[in-house]
């Protein structure tokens, strides 16, 4: 690519030299040539991104799959990447959620209003405009007392469960607390007695209040108790009597619409002129209708003899609870009246439908016996005519023969006749029929306005009764919450009284105490003096004692330590001299020893106080201190070439000494020929002291290591052999010297080590 | 004073051959020079060298035993 770009490039400069119209298109294909390579690779740059970009996706999901916290936190900061989630892992796990108590009451309270609804519409608004004014007065109450929520709370979510009523809690609490208040009148007065007493004797005051708070918990539990057992009895009943009604306004529905078609069909039956087998047919329907309709009408009046029991029964409950007395029932009770009132309403309602039902239905069978009646007198008449034919005399025309016809008209025309006659009667009579009918209307009608007015009037009776006893709880209500406000501004002033009392009880206990602690701190302050004192006594003792001790240990170290100072300084100067010794050792065979200054000078310092030492010290020669000397077996060895020299110049002495003598001497050395070593004798005579002589005499006693006689021997040389061994003379000397010395020191050393040892 | 006497030995030597080195060189050379190159003069020389060289080395070796006198003038 790069040298296809190089050689447009080229190209291109080429004819840019030539010309410049042209150049474009070599560049341009550059381009082109360039976009492509760097569109392929364009291409992997593309790849890679996206390669990078599922990569991250993907690990991201994976992630949020393992840690749902990591999952929340995306979820929130990126939109749309919890339906992601949801595409890839399915919904998050959501916290569990606790419902299932809330929703019974609202299941209950939908299927009750459904019951009620159609019955109630009217009364329903009165009911609930009535609850609401509980409602009004519970917000104003004061706080409710804590131990009396939960249960106040049930019962209300049981009214309205039956009633149809919102959730009134403050209603039921303030029911509940308007009871305390009575309760704790009861014992305030009490404590308040009690009270009087209490000022001397503060362990009494608190029982009283204690057993009035026992009492007002036991009082509340059991109308508690009682008030959730009738609230339950209210409850039964009320579903009871609830079902009964129910079951009573069906039958008695299902009774007038069974009526409503047995008269339809009864009339039908009448009017229409069907085909004998089809009149037979609607006959049986007709019966059954007929048997139905008494069967609902059984059942409707046993479902309403049921209904009025248990309504009854309901009142009878009612009635009892409205005998306990507590406060806390009168809205359930209040309700439950009013539940019972409209079910007798409505009752009432549909049995007098019933019974208009029933006696259209009467009138319509009455009209329809008359008609069977009629028929049956016509048929016998017929029969008693013609008595071949059949009762179904419609379908019969063509079997009849002229006089069966003619028989029949005259006798039809006869019973028109009759007919008219008792019609004539009939309406002379109607007159007559329709004033009884009249009056009777007006009584009957008169009665049921007497009736109606009664239930009317009972109702309204009923109503402002109850909405007196409405009002007297709220009068109640206010009351108690006025006498709780005393009650309370009582109990402050009360307890300031208490605090007062308890301050200055407190001051008095205190400085009692106060006085004992200090009483009882002298008395433990003496003691320990006196305690203190005994045990200083008794140190004292023991430190004299022990100082005493000490004192002798002292004294005895003393003597000991100046015994072992002598003793050390004896064994420091033996050792010092055993070092000059050890030093005197040390002479290599053809060097002197060490130079034994050192050791002369510790011997110096180890016995600075001791003169016999520090003499002896100083008798060392100085040569020996500054140069060491030789040792014996190196003065041996040199004596032999000593010896070998002395022989050689055996004959020079100071008159002969020129070199012809020194050449005799040569040649005497080399002819003449002695023992290497002779004995010496005790006394040297004059003929020993020649040269040779004392020279063997010398190597004899060197080899016997008797130094010192071989430098007596060596000392009696003579002229020029003396001169020779004059050197070796003076080393000898000075080793005998050093020595004798140190012998000595080493003697008087272990004298004086012994002698120290020897102390006790 | 062992070694002295090999030391009086070794300077007596070098100090004789020295002289009879030189006495023969200065034979030679009045041999050749003065005396028509006879051998007497060498000879000569190697005497006289050898003489010095033995009496030097005697000298030497009685130094120890030599006596300094000196003469007091009584006034």
């Amino acid at each position: 690519m790069l040298r296809v770009c190089l050689k447009g490039a080229n190209s291109a400069a080429r004819k840019c030299l030539c010309g410049n119209g042209v150049p474009l298109h070599p560049l341009q294909q550059c381009r082109s040539y360039t976009s492509g390579g760097s569109g392929s690779s364009a291409g992997k740059i593309v790849a890679a991104s996206v390669l990078t970009m599922g990569g991250g996706v993907g690990g991201t999901i994976l992630y949020a799959n393992w840690d749902p916290k990591f999952r929340a936190n995306v979820e929130k900061s990126i939109p749309y990447s919890d339906q992601v989630f949801g595409l890839a892992l399915g919904p998050a796990a959501p916290p569990p959620v606790i419902n299932k108590p809330r929703k019974v009451e609202p299941v209950q309270i939908s299927s009750m209003s459904e019951v009620w609804k159609d019955s109630k519409q009217p009364k329903a608004k009165e009911v609930q405009r009535k609850a609401e004014q509980p409602d009004a007065e519970g917000p104003p109450a004061p706080a409710p007392q804590e131990t009396l929520e939960e249960a106040s709370a049930q019962v209300a979510q049981i009214l309205s469960a039956i009633g149809e009523v919102p959730s009134v809690p403050a209603p039921g609490t303030h029911e509940a607390e308007a009871v305390p208040p009575p309760a704790a009148l009861k014992g305030v007065p009490a404590a308040a007695a009690k009270c009087t007493e209490c000022e001397h004797e503060p362990a009494v005051k608190e029982r009283p209040e204690g057993e009035v708070a026992a009492r007002l918990a036991e009082q509340d539990k059991a109308e508690q108790d009682l008030l959730t057992s009738l609230s339950s009895n209210l409850e039964d009943a009320l579903g009871s009597t609830a079902k009964v009604t129910l079951q009573a306004i069906g039958a008695q529905e299902a009774a007038l619409q069974a009526i409503a078609q047995h008269t339809r069909q009864l009339r039908e039956a009448m009017e229409a002129e069907a085909p004998p087998d089809k009149k037979s047919t609607q006959w049986r329907v007709l019966e059954d209708a007929l048997s139905e309709r008494s069967r609902s009408v059984d059942e409707a009046g046993a479902a309403v003899l049921k209904a009025k029991a248990e309504l009854d029964k309901l009142r009878g409950v009612i009635d009892g609870a409205k005998h306990l007395k507590i406060a806390a029932a009168r809205p359930s009770i209040l309700a439950a009246e009013e539940n019972l009132h409209s079910m007798v309403v409505d009752l009432d309602s549909v049995v007098t439908r019933v019974q208009t039902a029933q006696s259209e239905a009467k009138i319509v069978s009455q009209y329809s016996e008359l008609v069977n009646e009629a028929k049956a007198q016509f048929q016998k008449e017929l029969n008693s005519i013609t008595p071949e034919i059949q009762a179904n005399w419609k379908g019969l025309t063509g079997k009849l023969t002229q006089d069966d016809l003619n028989s029949l008209i005259a006798h039809a025309h006869r019973r028109i006749d009759q007919l008219n006659r008792e019609l004539a009667e009939q309406r002379v009579r109607e007159q007559i029929h329709i004033d009884s009918a009249l009056e009777q209307q007006k009584l009957e009608d008169k009665k049921a306005l007497e009736v109606a007015i009664s239930t009317a009037l009972e109702h309204n009776r009923e109503q402002m009764r109850l909405e007196q006893e409405k009002k007297v709880e709220e009068t109640r209500e206010v009351m108690e919450a006025e006498m709780r406000t005393q009650l309370r501004r009582q109990a402050a002033a009360h307890t300031d009284h208490l605090r007062d009392v308890l301050k200055v009880q407190e001051q008095e206990l205190r400085s009692e105490a106060e006085e004992i602690l200090n009483s009882s701190l002298m008395e433990k302050e003496t003691e320990y003096r006196r305690l203190t004192q005994d045990q200083l006594d008794s140190f004292t003792l023991d430190m004299n004692a022990a100082y005493a001790r000490l004192k002798g240990m002292e004294e005895a170290i003393d003597s000991h330590v100046i015994a072992e100072e002598e003793a050390r300084k004896a064994h420091q100067l033996w050792l010092s001299v055993e070092a000059l010794n050890y030093t005197l050792k040390t002479a290599a065979l053809n060097d002197p020893t060490e130079p034994l200054e050192g050791a002369v000078q510790a011997i110096k310092e180890s016995c600075a106080e001791d003169e016999f030492a520090q003499a002896l010290a100083t008798a060392l020669p100085s040569e020996s201190l500054s140069r060491g000397v030789y040792s014996e077996a190196s003065l041996r060895a040199r004596f032999y070439t000593i010896r070998q020299l002395a022989r050689r110049v055996a004959l020079i002495d100071e008159t002969r000494n020129s070199l012809y003598q020194y050449f005799l001497s040569y040649l005497q050395a080399m002819l003449l020929f002695e023992k290497a070593q002779e004995a010496p004798p005790a006394k040297l005579s004059a003929e020993d002291l020649d040269t040779f002589k004392l020279l063997s005499y010398a190597a004899y006693s060197l080899e016997h290591g008797d130094l010192e006689l071989a430098a007596k021997l060596v000392n009696q040389l003579k002229g020029e052999s003396r001169r020779v061994a004059q050197d070796w003379l003076k080393e000898a000397r000075l080793t005998l010297e050093t020595k004798q010395v140190v012998s000595l020191l080493s003697a008087y050393a272990n004298a004086v080590g012994l002698g120290t040892t020897m102390a006790p | 004073m062992a070694e002295e006497q090999g030391r009086k030995w070794d300077r007596c030597l070098a100090d004789s051959a020295v002289k009879l080195a030189t006495g023969l060189g200065v034979g030679i050379v009045f041999s050749v020079l003065f005396f028509k190159r006879r051998t007497w003069p060498v000879v000569f020389g190697l005497g006289v060298g050898l003489g010095m060289g033995y009496s030097n080395c005697q000298q030497d070796f009685r130094s120890p035993y030599l006596l300094h006198g000196h003469m007091v003038k009584e006034q």
